[in-house]
């Protein structure tokens, strides 16, 4: 091709580059919202605040914002991504490092759209693509909740993005491929709790976030797939729709007392990411708890378990033949606490067999809580299970999930274990 | 030292000892817990020595020159035994590496009952020092009569009488040459002060280099040659009875045999580990509701509906005070709390030659011995308790309980060594509980503010079931026909029990203190340290602030107001002005607390301060600062009174913030820690400062349990300041609200 | 017959390999140090090293040691020549009945082989397994912030400056 050619596409392109760029930016730009003064504690009605309360522990956020060691709300806690670390932010009323300047306006927008006070993107580890259906009401009830909250001088640590993936105008191209937010309309055919639920559940305690499964863009899976199981923090959230591998129904009751107490005895103790979880709604009101309940176990109506609970067998003798070593372990290391004439077994503790882990499509879960334990989850007494770590190697590791899958789990045997506790000591640092 | 220093000792200069604040009359052994020990014999000499004059029941000076002091008391952890040795050495001169200190054996040491009410150094280390000093005389008097020299002109250095000119004599030579077995002399001073090396100064735990470096240390390292292990098989809680399958358990690996007496049944085999499975197999067993037991109504306000024996324990009248014009009506109240030690209790016994021996951590090693007597049938000079130490127990636990269990496997198998180790679950069914307490304060202030009425009701069990007899031993219930226990009886003031600490040491013009003694125990229940003290305080304690709060007075200035003990005044100065009382600037969540108490009000006086602050959202709590004022009379080691008094802080702060019992009605709930949670590390305080008051020449105080009261209160103080909201119930920090 | 490395020796023990090591080497080995507690991982009275790291005796069957090293607080230093961590201990008078310090000592060393200049939060952290009866927390800190000057290093923002 000729070279004045040449130079005609390449001005087009620059042009047409430019413009995309323009509009892009056009697109992505967000004007800052003027600071405000912190707005006086005392302004807000105490009825309000305590609204917001609830809210804010159905939504779990003290779970993101607030680090180990640190205060409530004031951010500096890791979540990882395969695009990087973020760190929860100081949602405290700080002027300088919190949201203390921030006007009832800026705290709607973010909620809503994902956006910071000055402009900025927000990457959707903070879930506004739930929260986006967050009634008026219920927003500005966590804005006076978190207005009145002590405020604390935080900064949480800068986050760690793969680059370019910092740059933050990026996510609104993100957000026109997969934020399309849709109000959460009653369904009138249900009951109020069931409504209450699935509106509480979809958008303040973003369940979805851990328990669906994920496009490469960390876009939630949506339609048939919503609730077919997730990842968080190094765990595997299972199925909580028609496909939960759960082997006992969950009924609403069996999920309230899950949810208030942490325990269910039809299943098992809240583990990892659940603790948390749980730790928040047992402070909630039990009345939306209830409703949760309703809306999830409307949502597993369908799964085998609550359509028929299937008989247990103990495969012992087969499980030791079989993994002799793992036998051995379980016997000194496990059995302790989890075999029949144990303390906790004779006082009503679930059996191994009961919790879904064992159950599930992959071996994450029974690997977790080897390696990490458990902790009571919503008082300071309650289930515990020391962490097993630095006592037991990959491949011992290895050895007693696959005497334990012999011996209880359902479906065929988990492939490549060693390999899979590595996999898991390494996510869920 | 030099010699002049020693020459300056006075030796048979028959100063008159001074004089001891007359503790013989509240000096019941163990503070009234156990068994009313030995009589007085000998009422003008000083502590344990009244009930045991001779001083070769306390001192004996081998021909090495090593001196062996015997003591009835025991080492629990609280360092009596580096006190002891402290005042040994000092008193007879000699170095302390030179001293063994045997402690309590039924065949070998002084009747001093129970190690327990704060009093080891008021009854054996005032004893023990008194007798070490006449010791030194006496050897001292022999070397003069050998020398024609007046024992005044004569000194000792380690274990060495000398004469200045070149004479010397060992007291291993001087002992060899006499008898100690003579009546100890009332008149024989003490060390003055200025030449005292050890006492008063903060000599390192003569225990912990063996402890710190994995020497045997405990009666769970015991292992004599040919020692089987046992495990006993019992319901899981107190209130619960097993029918184990013992046919099947005969057949379990490594189950070498099954001692079975009446419904009293345990597994004996050469290792622990197989025990521990068949342990496990045997819980598989059912179990039923001992149908003696009464339910547990709902606590604390069952207290209130159940039987009781009620009795006016102090009371004053002045109808001249000013009339009432504001009035405080206040409850408080706390659960059952667990002593907790960290290692379940164990027992090793041994039946030989028509003789058992039984090595425990009982407090209690006379009274056990009588129990254990009478359980296992045989004259109580043929059973001999030996104390080795277990964990902490901090009062009345499995210690005596696994000591019968051993006892009757021992018998069981004549010549083989038997160790006992309760598991973790037994020792939380099993171990008697602190009681559950009520009480309720009615007081009144006068229009210049002061209290001119003070009324104190408090509703509590027995805080002491230990054993006298072998029915207050479980395997004493448990063999057929069972024992019967012996009927609990409040201990009497000025001890008391749970009524320990009711009576104010503040200066009221009218009060009424009333106990309500509730004899029946759908718990078991014994002696937790400070007994009733900790709740009393912590009501008291709490009263005060809110009196003071109500006549806008400052809490610190509101207790020195109504106090006239000088001492009392000065611990609560000192930590006053230590934590920075006056300079405290209020901030959101966070507040100052003040308590203060005299231990039995006639103990240790000891005042607290504690800036506190509770997270919202959380209600974790974080005790910033504790500063401590203590005064326990004369410090024989300073370090060991700092020790115990942070060590009952820090334990008080986990009773009073975080600990209850639980129990369904029928029984425990709570089976491993993981049910009965205590103070972690990362809850502890930021900075914990005692100051310890040294007050030479005065008797000793004791120290073990004057911090638990003050530190409740101080608590409950510091967090009302900080919140705004005065709880009375513990525990404070409380779980979630129940929901049913 | 099992072969394990205990304190830098090999040791053969002809045992169940389901047991815990902590009996191993109570009875077996006559290490006293490590202490029964709960048999269940929650106190911490049995804590020894592993190749460094702090296990529950317990908990961990004798089998599954392998070729890593064991280390109890006999490994540490005697009465005669106690290790820095011992000495630490020594200095502060770091206990009360002491049942539970040998564990404490462990878990103190197994920070120090990590660590010589962790954060108050985190030394609060890495000890936390381990529970004390008698209230000698402040006493333990104390030492360990000692142990770890002695080491060359020290806690970033002490709770207490180490004097």
């Amino acid at each position: 091709m000729s070279r004045p050619g040449i130079r005609r596409i390449l001005v087009i392109a620059v042009v047409l580059l430019g413009l995309c760029g323009i509009a892009f930016a056009a697109i992505a730009y967000r004007p800052a919202i003027a600071r405000v003064t912190r707005p006086d504690p005392r302004q807000f009605d105490p009825a309000l605040v305590a609204r917001g309360g609830n809210l804010a522990r159905l939504g779990n956020c003290v779970s993101c914002h607030q680090a180990a060691g640190g205060r409530p709300y004031a951010g500096g806690y890791p979540i990882k991504t395969p695009f990087g670390t973020i760190y929860g932010s100081n949602i405290t009323p700080d002027a300088a490092t919190g949201i203390g300047s921030w006007s009832p306006a800026a705290f709607r927008r973010a909620m809503r759209e994902g956006v910071g006070r000055d402009g900025s993107h927000l990457y959707p580890a903070f879930p506004y693509t739930h929260y986006a259906g967050v009634a008026d009401g219920d927003v500005d009830a966590l804005y006076a909740f978190l207005m009145t909250r002590p405020a604390l001088r935080a900064v949480p640590p800068a986050n760690r993005m793969i680059p370019p993936l910092g740059f933050r105008p990026l996510l609104a191209g993100w957000k026109l491929l997969f934020f399309h937010p849709q109000p959460v309309v009653a369904d009138p055919r249900q009951s109020a709790a069931w409504n209450r639920g699935r509106y509480i559940g979809e958008t303040l305690a973003h369940c979805t976030a851990c328990h669906s499964p994920r496009g490469l863009l960390q876009q939630e899976k949506r339609g048939d797939q919503a609730y077919d199981g997730g990842w968080s923090g190094g765990w595997y959230a299972p199925p909580i729709n028609a496909h939960s591998p759960a082997v006992r129904a969950w009924t609403v009751e069996r999920l309230d007392a899950y949810f208030r107490t942490g325990l269910s005895t039809a299943h098992a103790a809240a583990a990892g990411p659940m603790g948390p979880v749980t730790y928040n709604l047992a402070r909630a009101a039990p009345a939306d708890v209830r409703a949760l309940a309703t809306y999830y176990a409307w949502q597993m109506r369908a799964a085998p378990a609550a359509r028929a609970e299937p008989r247990l067998p103990d495969r012992r003798a087969l499980a030791s033949q079989r993994h002799p070593e793992g036998a051995r372990l379980y016997a000194g290391a496990c059995a302790v606490c989890h075999e029949p004439g144990a303390a906790m077994m004779v006082a009503g503790r679930p059996a191994l067999p009961l919790g879904t882990p064992l159950h599930e499509a992959n071996p994450r879960d029974t690997i977790q809580v080897i390696l990490k334990g458990l902790k009571p989850p919503v008082a300071p007494r309650g289930p515990y299970m020391p962490a097993f770590a630095d006592a037991l190697d990959d491949r011992q590791v290895a050895e007693v999930v696959a005497y334990l899958q012999a011996r209880h789990g359902t479906g065929p045997a988990w492939p490549d274990l060693e390999k899979d506790v590595a996999a898991a000591r390494k996510e869920g640092e | 030292m030099s010699g002049q220093a020693s020459r300056r000792d006075i030796l048979g200069g028959l100063l008159v000892a001074f004089a001891l604040a007359p503790t013989a009359a509240l000096a019941q052994t163990g503070g009234g817990e156990g068994s009313g020990g030995p009589p007085t014999v000998a009422p003008d000499l000083p502590g344990t020595l009244a009930k045991f004059p001779d001083l070769d029941a306390w001192i004996r000076i081998g021909a090495d020159g090593r001196v062996t002091v015997f003591t009835g008391k025991v080492e629990l952890g609280t360092g009596v035994k580096t006190a002891m040795a402290q005042l040994a050495a000092d008193e007879l001169d000699v170095a302390i590496g030179r001293v063994d200190l045997i402690t309590a054996d039924t065949a070998l040491t002084p009747n001093e009952g129970v190690t327990a009410g704060s009093q080891t150094l008021e009854q054996s280390g005032t004893a023990i020092a008194n007798a070490a000093a006449c010791v030194r005389l006496l050897l001292a008097e022999i070397a003069a009569a050998r020398w024609g020299v007046a024992a005044t002109t004569l000194f000792t250095r380690d274990g060495v009488v000398l004469d200045g000119q070149g004479r010397r004599a060992s007291y291993a030579e001087l002992a060899a040459s006499t008898s100690l077995a003579v009546r100890a002399r009332a008149d024989v001073p003490r060390k003055p002060v200025a030449a005292r090396r050890l006492i008063g100064r903060p000599v390192p735990r003569v225990d912990l280099p063996a402890k710190l470096t994995g020497l045997p240390s405990y009666v769970q390292d015991m292992r004599l040659p040919d020692m089987v292990h046992a495990r006993v098989l019992r319901g899981p809680s107190s209130g619960t009875r097993l029918t184990p399958d013992l046919a099947a358990l005969r057949r379990q690996p490594g189950v070498a045999r099954v001692v079975q007496v009446g419904r009293f049944a345990a597994i004996v085999g050469p290792r622990e580990w197989p025990l521990e499975q068949a342990l496990r197999v045997a819980n598989q067993g059912a179990w039923t509701r001992d149908a003696a037991v009464p339910a547990l109504p709902p606590m604390p306000a069952g207290l209130l509906e159940m039987r009781r024996e009620s009795s006016v324990i102090d009371t004053r009248r002045d109808a001249s005070a000013a009339p009432g014009v504001r009035r405080l009506s206040a409850r408080y109240d706390r659960p059952y709390l667990m002593h907790g030690a960290i290692g379940p209790s164990c027992a090793v016994a041994l039946m030989a030659e028509g003789q058992l021996t039984v090595w425990t951590h009982s407090q209690g090693v006379e009274p056990l011995r009588t129990a254990i007597a009478e359980l296992v049938a045989m004259p109580a000079d043929r059973v001999r308790c030996v104390h080795r130490e277990g964990a902490g127990c901090y009062g009345h636990n499995g210690a005596d309980d696994v000591a019968g269990d051993a006892a009757l496997i021992a018998r069981a198998m004549p010549g083989v060594p038997v160790r006992l180790q309760w598991s973790r679950e037994q020792e939380h069914g099993w171990e008697p509980l602190g009681p559950a307490m009520l009480a309720q304060i009615d007081a009144t202030l006068d229009a210049s503010g002061r209290i001119v009425d003070w009324r104190h009701q408090v509703w509590s069990n027995t805080h002491s079931t230990r054993p006298v007899a072998a029915g207050d031993l479980l395997a004493g219930v448990e063999v057929v026909p069972p024992f019967a226990p012996t009927p609990p009886k409040p201990i009497p003031q000025p001890n008391g029990g749970g009524d320990r600490n009711a009576i104010p040491l503040y200066r009221f013009a009218n009060q009424s203190i009333v106990s309500h003694f509730l004899p029946d125990m759908p718990v078991r229940v014994s002696a937790l340290r400070g007994l009733g003290a900790h709740l009393n305080i912590f009501a008291l304690e709490s009263a005060i602030d809110e009196l003071a709060a109500a006549a806008g007075r400052d809490p610190v200035a509101f207790r020195l107001a109504h106090l006239d003990d000088p001492r009392a005044a000065e611990v609560i100065r000192r930590a006053a002005a230590r934590f920075g009382w006056n300079r405290y600037r209020p901030r959101p969540n966070r507040g100052r607390g003040f308590a203060f108490a005299r231990y039995k009000n006639h103990g240790a006086y000891c005042a607290v301060a504690l800036d506190v602050e509770r997270i919202p959202d959380e209600g974790r709590l974080i005790v910033h600062r504790a500063v401590v004022a203590v005064d326990s009379g004369e410090a024989v080691n300073p370090d060991g009174i700092r020790n115990q008094v942070e060590g009952g802080l820090l334990q008080s702060l986990s009773w009073t913030a975080y600990e209850a019992a639980g129990h369904d009605g029928t029984r425990r709930t709570d089976y491993d820690w993981s049910g009965y949670p205590i103070l972690r590390f990362a809850d502890v305080p930021h900075s914990v400062v005692v100051e310890v008051a040294d007050r030479p020449g005065t008797p000793f105080l004791g120290t073990g349990e004057c911090a638990q009261g003050p530190t409740a209160a101080a608590l409950a103080n510091a967090l009302a300041a900080a919140t705004g909201v005065r709880t009375r119930s513990m525990p404070l920090a409380g779980g979630l609200a129940t929901r049913s | 017959m099992i072969d394990l490395t205990v304190n830098g020796a090999t040791a053969r023990v002809d045992v169940d390999p389901a047991t815990p090591l902590l009996y191993v080497l109570r009875d077996d080995l006559r290490l006293h140090a490590a202490k029964f507690g709960c048999g269940l991982g929650q106190c911490g009275a049995c804590t020894v090293l592993v190749d460094d790291r702090p296990v529950f005796a317990c908990l961990l069957p004798v089998g599954a040691v392998g070729t890593r090293t064991v280390t109890t607080v006999e490994g540490l230093g005697t009465a005669a020549a106690p290790g820095d961590v011992q000495r630490a201990f020594l200095h502060e008078q770091a206990a009360q009945c002491g049942y539970c310090i040998p564990g404490m000592i462990a878990r103190a060393e197994g920070l120090l082989r990590k660590t010589v200049t962790p954060t108050e939060t985190e030394l609060r952290s890495a000890m936390a397994p381990s529970l004390c009866r008698c209230g000698t927390h402040m006493r333990i800190l104390r030492a360990v912030r000692r142990a770890a000057v002695m080491r060359g290093g020290g806690v970033v923002e002490p709770a207490e400056p180490v004097t």
